[in-house]
């Protein structure tokens, strides 16, 4: 049986700093729901307190019944993974040995006979089947993300939670990962990302939870979300809509 | 790249494999050879096989060469295979848990925490007790190094180069500092006890010592070897890690007792014995490259052919001396610690 996510009226205190105040928010199966919001809006802290890496000061993220808290270590990431902003590797391990990486959660029990499938299916997705040899530290900052990318799909998980997986990508490579998205949701998962690109997002996500000053300005359908005073409110920037393909494309009036 | 793969990965480790070997047993054969009393390599396979209870010609009949192998040149084989397994092994865990190719004991101070202990143990006196006793004052040092800069050096989940440097310069100081103190009190015969646990050598090494160091040497590398892959997820940092499922605290707290325990022993027999844990894991790396299994089972062996060759060329280099092994290990390993920080700044533009 699948699980999902739910967090409740979670609050989280860094420092003493409130840096995210109030959250409940749930991910569905099917779904591809995007994080927006300006920079410091506490997107990330979000991402980091639903995946169970950070434990809210109030509040609660539930995974199906359970507390996440208590969840053990391996068997959360049988369930969900996640793509961080750091995509560091300390040694120069080659491509095909970092998306491998991905299968460690299945190590030892019967998924583990698709490691194969898993690591290949998960090269040509993340469109790095060509560098599979290379070492990762030799590798572009773009490739880098894109790699890991991949080492997060070879994971297998119901949740895939990406944070600002689009950073150092070009335009092609932008689209090919919502696409990713948008199929892995299409299979019944349910994806998670940190975007910046409110069209991207408006374009791929199936709902957007816009965050601002730690809160939930708004949830719900791309239309519903993106309205221009609400955009220009949060982000202090006057901008025009435009559909496209009956999506909202955010532009920011100039001159 | 091209020239890189035109020799695959699996015939890297078939020719690591091989040198290796050959590195090993002509280190071993030739470091039974040679010495003040020169046996012939058929005395020595002869004396083996005869101590496994089969009967040949080639036995030494003269007990002098006899015991000559048994007492003084085979303990010191075993004992020169078993620290440089563990020291190596040790310097391989540690750079794992660092996430940093410098790190390594005798470079951020473990070894001289142990030696610090070792010295302590030795000015008390606890050496009554048997050598159990200062093994243990010298694994309680070594593990005191590795917490302090553990936790010193660590920040954000990350260990800066200049950072991990900085520390390993402080807790070498530090425990200068109380090695020159426990000389000033020692009387001589302890001081000359603490002099040669500075200097290193595998000189006058015995078999119950070298069972404990053994014993240590082989649990230690299983134990890292079941580690292993956990080790290789923790290169992607200490997050990426932990979603992928390693329970990074408990991991990092293990292996740090690991390195104390592997390091504490080496030094508690035979001294500072520095640079092991840094050049055989690298040179294994560049050969087959990053992955923790195969460098942990290859650093093992590779540490234990570089000490017996180390402590051949230290006992038979100048005449009728026994130089320090730590002393030779430091001229090869001072100079590759150069290249590798130069060639880490040349690719980097060095550290911020």
């Amino acid at each position: 049986m699948f699980e999902w996510f739910s967090a409740t009226d979670v609050s989280v205190v860094l420092e003493g700093t409130t840096v995210l105040d109030g959250v409940t928010l749930d991910v569905r199966a099917g779904e591809v729901l995007a994080l927006v919001g300006p920079n410091g809006a506490g997107k990330s802290t979000l991402l980091r307190v639903l995946s169970g890496e950070l434990k809210p000061t109030r509040g609660e993220v539930r995974l199906g019944e359970r507390a996440i808290g208590r969840i053990p270590h391996l068997e959360l990431a049988q369930l969900r993974s996640v793509l961080t902003q750091e995509n560091g590797v300390s040694f120069p391990f080659r491509v095909i040995e970092v998306v491998s990486m991905g299968r460690a959660p299945w190590a030892r029990t019967i998924e583990g006979r698709d490691d194969i499938a898993a690591v290949s299916e998960a090269l040509k997705a993340a469109d790095v089947a060509h560098l599979a040899n290379r070492r990762y530290t030799n590798l572009s900052g773009g490739e880098r993300a894109r790699v890991s990318l991949a080492r997060v799909l070879a994971q297998r998980a119901q949740t895939i939670m990406l944070d600002e997986p689009t950073a150092s990508l070009d335009l092609k490579h932008q689209e090919d990962v919502m696409k990713v998205a948008r199929r892995l949701a299409d299979e019944g998962r349910a994806v998670v990302v940190v975007l910046h690109d409110l069209s991207l997002a408006s374009a791929y996500a199936d709902r957007l939870a816009l965050v601002s000053g730690g809160t939930l300005e708004a949830l719900g359908s791309p239309a519903e979300v993106l309205t221009e005073q609400r955009v220009e409110r949060v982000y202090g920037l006057p901008v025009q809509l435009h559909l496209v393909g009956g999506r909202p494309v955010v532009v920011p009036v100039r001159g | 790249m091209a020239a890189a793969s035109t020799v695959t990965r699996a015939g890297r480790g078939v020719i690591l494999t091989v040198c290796l070997a050959v590195i090993l047993v002509g280190g071993v054969v030739l470091a039974a050879v040679i010495g003040q009393l020169a046996v012939t390599p058929a005395e020595v396979v002869g004396s083996v096989l005869r101590a496994v209870g089969i009967q040949n010609p080639w036995a030494p009949t003269d007990p002098i060469v006899e015991s000559t192998l048994w007492v003084v040149r085979f303990p010191r084989i075993a004992m020169g295979l078993a620290v440089g397994a563990a020291l190596a092994v040790a310097g391989a865990v540690m750079q794992a848990i660092f996430g940093n190719p410098l790190a390594e004991p005798g470079v951020v101070g473990v070894s001289s925490g142990g030696a610090l202990g070792a010295s302590i143990a030795i000015v008390l006196g606890v050496t009554a007790f048997g050598s159990g006793a200062i093994a243990a004052f010298a694994f309680l040092g070594g593990l005191g190094a590795t917490l302090l800069v553990y936790f010193v050096s660590r920040a954000n989940g990350r260990t800066e180069v200049v950072t991990l440097l900085l520390t390993g310069i402080a807790v070498n100081a530090f425990a200068g500092a109380g090695l020159a103190f426990l000389l000033f009190v020692a009387d001589s015969g302890g001081r000359e006890q603490i002099v040669f646990w500075q200097l290193g050598s595998l000189n006058g090494s015995r078999w119950p010592e070298v069972a404990i160091v053994a014993v240590v040497a082989v649990v230690g590398t299983v134990v890292t070897l079941g580690l292993g892959r956990r080790y290789d997820l923790l290169a992607l940092g200490e997050r990426n890690a932990r979603h992928l499922g390693v329970n990074v605290e408990a991991l990092r707290i293990g292996s740090i007792v690991l390195v104390a325990l592997l390091t504490g022993v080496a030094v508690a027999f035979c001294g500072i014995i520095a640079f092991v844990g840094l050049v055989v894991p690298h040179v294994i790396r560049m050969a087959i490259g990053p992955a923790h299994r195969p460098l942990i089972v290859a650093s093992a062996f590779g540490g234990g052919a570089l000490l017996v060759v180390s402590d051949l060329i230290a006992r038979s280099v100048v005449p009728g001396a026994d130089l320090p092994i730590g002393l030779l290990t430091s001229l090869i390993g001072g100079p590759f610690f150069f290249f590798l920080l130069f060639r880490q700044r040349s690719r980097s533009g060095g550290w911020a």
